[in-house]
């Protein structure tokens, strides 16, 4: 009782933000908060802010473990498009679902290697070693794609980023319990402070015993894994790979989640649940400005 | 020094052997930007075609969007004393020096796609599409289409600023004016890609009485309204029934929207520019009649009479 008392004053400020938004743009649109069955699920601009925000709030999960080690991720918008683009060239070839899926979650994941190397072994500042990857990805992508949109048929993939389960669109569904999941095993295991520990004294926690170098590379992989887990969502939502445009910017608006959670670049304490609602935060913005009518670069 | 004389006469003569080779096995340098998009992969592909089917020897230059690399290629070819040369320019400034060069050496520059800011005598002709007409297009389309019925159009913008979404814009809604039934009532941009085409479209429906309030959806390319296709269906409509959709480039994936009766209209741009260029220059080579300065090219209609499948078909393999 006590923690869930702590970490509901620790969320206060984002939950008082979010709610000023809503606010706002429900004074502008009045019809925001209408939601009403269709085709099987719920349909509203509430589901469409926590629908189109699952791939920064998917990023920002992996993001906020690589901030925490005093790191960033600049690459994760660049693996996204590379995983996609897996993924569609895997079911355009007619592999079976659970191939493709294996295959852009194994690639992500590999892309997250590179880079915690790069950042562990090679101690590479994280902003330059993962520069790396986000100037070539989009190539490698265009390499798969062989420099078209690659689109595909394949229901089970397309369940995946516009498909819906208990009411709610899957890319919710998959950000909301992903999320969780991964916050309560920081949270409820030693894995968590050991991350923080790293972010806020990387040579003393080695000294101390830490595996320093293999909980880092674990934490630029679960940002790939993230990447990935975005990537497919971005490509099944259009059933097509657009190596050009997947997940283009998307590390700034995911570091712009994490910030606004209040999570600190400097590494050290962290809170996956607070990125989580920077990310509805972002979305919200975007969702309401769009529905107000306004240009969008205006914003 | 004697080596680098000696090597300049070779060049020179061989230019000179070049020079005097008869039309039809004319060497030709081109020059292309990169390849960003599907369109221009599929130009590429075509100007290929289209000088192997006129026994040219195209020499071909990829030039990864920098101007240098295209300069450079340029150089390359006027040493090489190529008959012609074909560029599509990745900006429209700098080029009149090395156009300069390539008039000094009596090379004819057709300019493919995109226009330069140099004096109109540095090249032979510029192939190009008319943004505006395209619009124009478009929109006649829809007049035709609406017959006169009270509808409210929704536009998706290209990306902000850039000449396509504000020329396109601009024809389409010259083409509205003085229809009064016709009303365009929301227009944001949808950055030319298929995912914020979605993500606008669906704002739009929400926006208007879950759709029921929108008619038609204007988009400035294919690839935005296949993807505000997929928003109209998840929004338990019709797509191509209760809002009309009428978009432009005519990429292959519209064609299939088209053949499943999703889409009703496409403007063609087409990535043949190089058949009216060659043809162009054949002309002028073998008679030394001058082109107009500005060829355009023509932007076709294409709606769900005319097969779309057999048009898949056909543009499936240009590597869009």
């Amino acid at each position: 009782m006590d923690s869930a008392k702590r970490l509901g004053r620790r969320l206060l400020p984002q939950f008082i933000a979010l709610a000023l938004i809503l606010a706002l743009i429900w004074m502008v649109f009045p019809a925001f908060f209408s939601l009403e069955m269709q085709n099987g699920r719920l349909y509203g601009s509430l589901i469409d802010v926590l629908n189109r925000g699952a791939p920064v709030a998917l990023l920002a999960v992996g993001m906020t473990v690589v901030i925490a080690t005093k790191g960033i991720d600049l690459s994760v918008g660049a693996v996204m498009a590379i995983c996609g683009a897996v993924a569609a060239a895997s079911s355009v070839r007619g592999d079976p679902l659970v191939l493709t899926l294996a295959l852009a979650i194994g690639t992500g994941l590999i892309c997250g290697l590179w880079n915690g190397f790069l950042v562990a072994v090679l101690n590479i500042q994280p902003i330059i070693a993962t520069l790396v990857l986000m100037v070539a990805g989009r190539g490698i992508a265009q390499l798969v794609t062989e420099g078209a949109i690659l689109t595909f048929n394949d229901p089970g993939l397309i369940y995946i980023g516009s498909g819906s389960f208990a009411f709610l669109p899957m890319p919710v569904i998959t950000w909301l319990v992903f999320g969780i999941a991964v916050a309560v095993l920081l949270r409820r295991t030693a894995l968590g402070m050991l991350i923080e520990a790293i972010g806020i004294n990387r040579r003393a926690s080695t000294l101390s015993g830490i595996q320093t170098p293999v909980l880092l590379m674990a934490a630029y992989m679960l940002s790939g894994f993230c990447a990935a887990l975005a990537g497919l969502i971005v490509t099944a939502d259009i059933k097509g790979a657009d190596a050009n445009n997947a997940g283009l910017w998307l590390e700034l608006d995911a570091i712009l989640a994490v910030v606004v959670g209040g999570t600190s670049l400097l590494g050290g304490r962290f809170s996956i649940i607070a990125s989580l609602v920077g990310a509805m935060i972002i979305q919200a913005i975007n969702t309401g400005i769009l529905l107000s009518g306004f240009p969008r670069n205006s914003t | 020094m004697k080596f680098a004389k000696a090597l300049s006469c070779a060049t020179i003569l061989a230019a000179c052997t070049f020079g005097t080779a008869s039309a039809a096995d004319l060497t030709i340098g081109f020059s292309q930007i990169g390849s960003e998009s599907g369109w221009r992969a599929a130009e590429t592909t075509l100007t290929k075609q289209e000088a192997e089917k006129r026994g040219i020897d195209l020499k071909f230059a990829d030039a990864q969007q920098k101007q240098e690399n295209q300069i450079k290629a340029l150089r390359s070819f006027i040493a090489q004393g190529v008959d012609a040369i074909l560029i599509a320019p990745v900006v429209a400034t700098g080029w009149d020096e090395v156009l300069t060069e390539a008039k000094d050496a009596e090379i004819p520059v057709i300019l493919l796609d995109r226009t330069v800011d140099s004096k109109d005598d540095l090249y032979l002709t510029a192939v190009t599409s008319d943004l505006v007409h395209e619009g124009n297009v478009a929109g006649k389309w829809l007049v035709e289409a609406t017959a006169g019925k009270p509808c409210n159009v929704v536009e998706l913008q290209g990306t902000t600023g850039s000449s396509p979404a504000i020329d396109r814009k601009k024809g389409f809604e010259e083409a509205l004016k003085g229809n009064d039934n016709l009303k365009i009532i929301r227009s944001q941009t949808g950055d030319f890609t298929r995912t914020k085409g979605k993500e606008v479209m669906e704002s739009f429906l929400k926006a208007e009485d879950g759709g029921k309030n929108i008619c038609a959806l204007y988009a400035h390319n294919d690839d935005m309204a296949v993807g505000a296709i997929q928003a109209i269906k998840e929004a338990g409509l019709k797509p191509g029934a209760d809002i009309l959709v009428v978009s432009i480039d005519a990429v292959p994936d519209i064609f299939q929207a088209m053949a499943a009766g999703e889409a009703n209209a496409t403007v063609e741009l087409t990535p043949n520019m190089a058949g009216p260029a060659l043809d162009a220059l054949d002309a002028f080579l073998k008679d030394g009649k001058a082109p107009p300065k500005w060829i355009q090219t023509e932007s076709k209609l294409y709606t769900q009479a005319d097969d779309p499948a057999k048009v898949y078909e056909e543009k499936k393999g240009l590597g869009y």
